[in-house]
């Protein structure tokens, strides 16, 4: 079996897998992180969204042996010193969960948004640019709230605008 | 999904001299397709050859009057890439409306077209510009590349390096997804070029292909009134529980009419809502959707 290494929320870590184990099989089952969700399984409701080297994917259709020597941060990693992310602290503050299993995929893909389109998001874009995460609560609204407000306030928190991971 | 051997080659000569020692090896590329294929068992290879570590089949460039694409851009890049935009805006436009945004940031152009799914939307923008495929073995018109569902021209061992896209004077893509899926019911690429008029569809049929009535017609007048005595035949289209081949026949008028309306930068006859309103006075400015307006067509753009 191939052997990988990479680096998770800051720390290398290595793993023996199989050729076929999915990126989110060896976050979840390899190394404990339970926090990146499987729902689908088929690469559509973006619950397993991580960054790969920076970028949003499902880790659900990623080969976990494709990683070796990247760089990954899941949700568990982006809160830094004990305190929430400024797009996790807006999803608390504008209650944008119902159950909560989206919730993960949700916030990684909204700083991936940041990323890709700005700090100063509109309603249409963030709707638009969330197409690859479903809320089966049908819970949007304070979901589309919570990254607007999250955005702007991650341009405060880091000046550059530059998303971590 | 079977285990299989996993090989990650760093360079195109180990990937290309892997595959010729396994027959039964495929291909990796952004595996937006291959995986979920493989998790519910619709395929099954005994090894897979990542081309992941091929900095060199990635990144986007102009030579003179073309865009060259590596193979393995990812789709986002290309829908974000102002050397792109600037060239053949439909191209960065129909990038931008594949999958969903974190899709777009795995999946590859040249996963996409050796892939050639019939609902595929690079299918049409490379037959559509009449682009040329770079492989490690030659060169391959788009004309001669797509030959049926899932089916290509490429060899098993021969590896796609990068498309040449040809500047054109107008392009547009216009296409009708389903929802669920994001992929073409029915897509339509327009380009006006040089050599007169290429219109290609995908969605509608087992494989991407020209719509000759239609390039004639507007090779003579580009205008989508060129269109209003054309039909085509809904014999030997897709039928499937998303849309009957009537219906698809009657999306690739539309999807047509819309094409060539953007790329000629005039409103269309058929409205961004999906219904046809022949002869109808123009209500819609296509050049100011409403909010809402893109829900039946994505990948849209006016030049």
């Amino acid at each position: 079996m191939p052997t990988v290494s990479m680096t998770v929320n800051g720390k290398r870590v290595s793993a023996e897998v199989e050729g076929r184990t999915l990126l989110v099989e060896l976050l979840r089952e390899h190394l404990g992180l339970t926090g990146t969700h499987v729902g689908c399984d088929t690469t559509q409701c973006g619950c397993c969204t991580v960054h790969l080297n920076g970028t949003g994917v499902k880790s659900c259709t990623v080969l976990a042996a494709s990683c070796e020597g990247a760089t990954i941060t899941t949700i568990e990693g982006l809160a830094t010193e004990g305190k929430l992310h400024p797009m996790q602290e807006a999803f608390r503050e504008h209650h944008a969960l119902q159950c909560g299993f989206c919730t993960p995929g949700m916030i990684m893909s909204a700083v991936d948004i940041v990323r890709r389109k700005g700090n100063d998001l509109d309603e249409r874009t963030i709707r638009e640019q969330l197409e690859g995460n479903i809320c089966r609560c049908t819970g949007y609204h304070n979901i589309v709230i919570a990254i607007q407000s999250g955005a702007a306030a991650m341009k405060q928190s880091r000046p550059s605008g530059a998303p971590p991971g | 999904m079977y285990d299989f051997e996993y090989h990650k080659p760093k360079s195109l000569d180990d990937a290309a001299a892997t595959l010729s020692q396994h027959e039964d090896f495929k291909l990796l590329a952004g595996g937006m397709s291959l995986l979920p294929a493989l998790k519910l068992r619709l395929a099954r290879y005994s090894g897979l050859v990542d081309l992941g570590a091929l900095g060199q089949l990635r990144g986007i460039r102009r030579e003179g009057d073309e865009i060259v694409i590596g193979a393995m851009t990812p789709h986002a890049e290309v829908a974000d890439s102002a050397a792109v935009a600037r060239a053949i805006p439909a191209l960065a436009a129909l990038a931008g409306g594949i999958g969903d945004p974190l899709v777009r940031n795995r999946g590859t152009l040249g996963g996409s077209i050796a892939n050639a799914d019939p609902a595929a939307d690079y299918p049409a923008g490379v037959l559509g510009l009449g682009a040329t495929v770079v492989t490690t073995r030659r060169t391959i018109a788009a004309d001669k590349f797509f030959i049926g569902m899932f089916e290509t021209v490429l060899e098993p061992r021969e590896i796609i390096t990068e498309v040449r896209f040809p500047i054109v004077e107008a392009a547009a893509y216009s296409k009708f997804r389903q929802p669920a899926s994001r992929f073409a019911l029915v897509g339509v690429f327009v380009a006006r070029t040089r050599g007169g008029v290429r219109v290609a569809v995908t969605g509608a049929a087992p494989s991407v292909f020209r719509f000759k009535e239609a390039e004639e017609a507007l090779t003579k007048q580009f205008d989508s009134t060129a269109l209003d005595a054309i039909t085509i035949a809904a014999a030997g289209l897709n039928s499937d529980i998303h849309a009957s081949a009537e219906y698809r026949a009657h999306c690739v008028m539309v999807m047509t009419k819309r094409a060539v309306a953007k790329a000629a930068n005039v409103p269309s006859p058929c409205n961004e809502r999906g219904r046809v309103r022949q002869g109808a006075t123009m209500s819609v400015n296509i050049n100011t959707p409403s909010p809402g307006s893109s829900a039946g067509e994505r990948g849209s753009t006016y030049r």
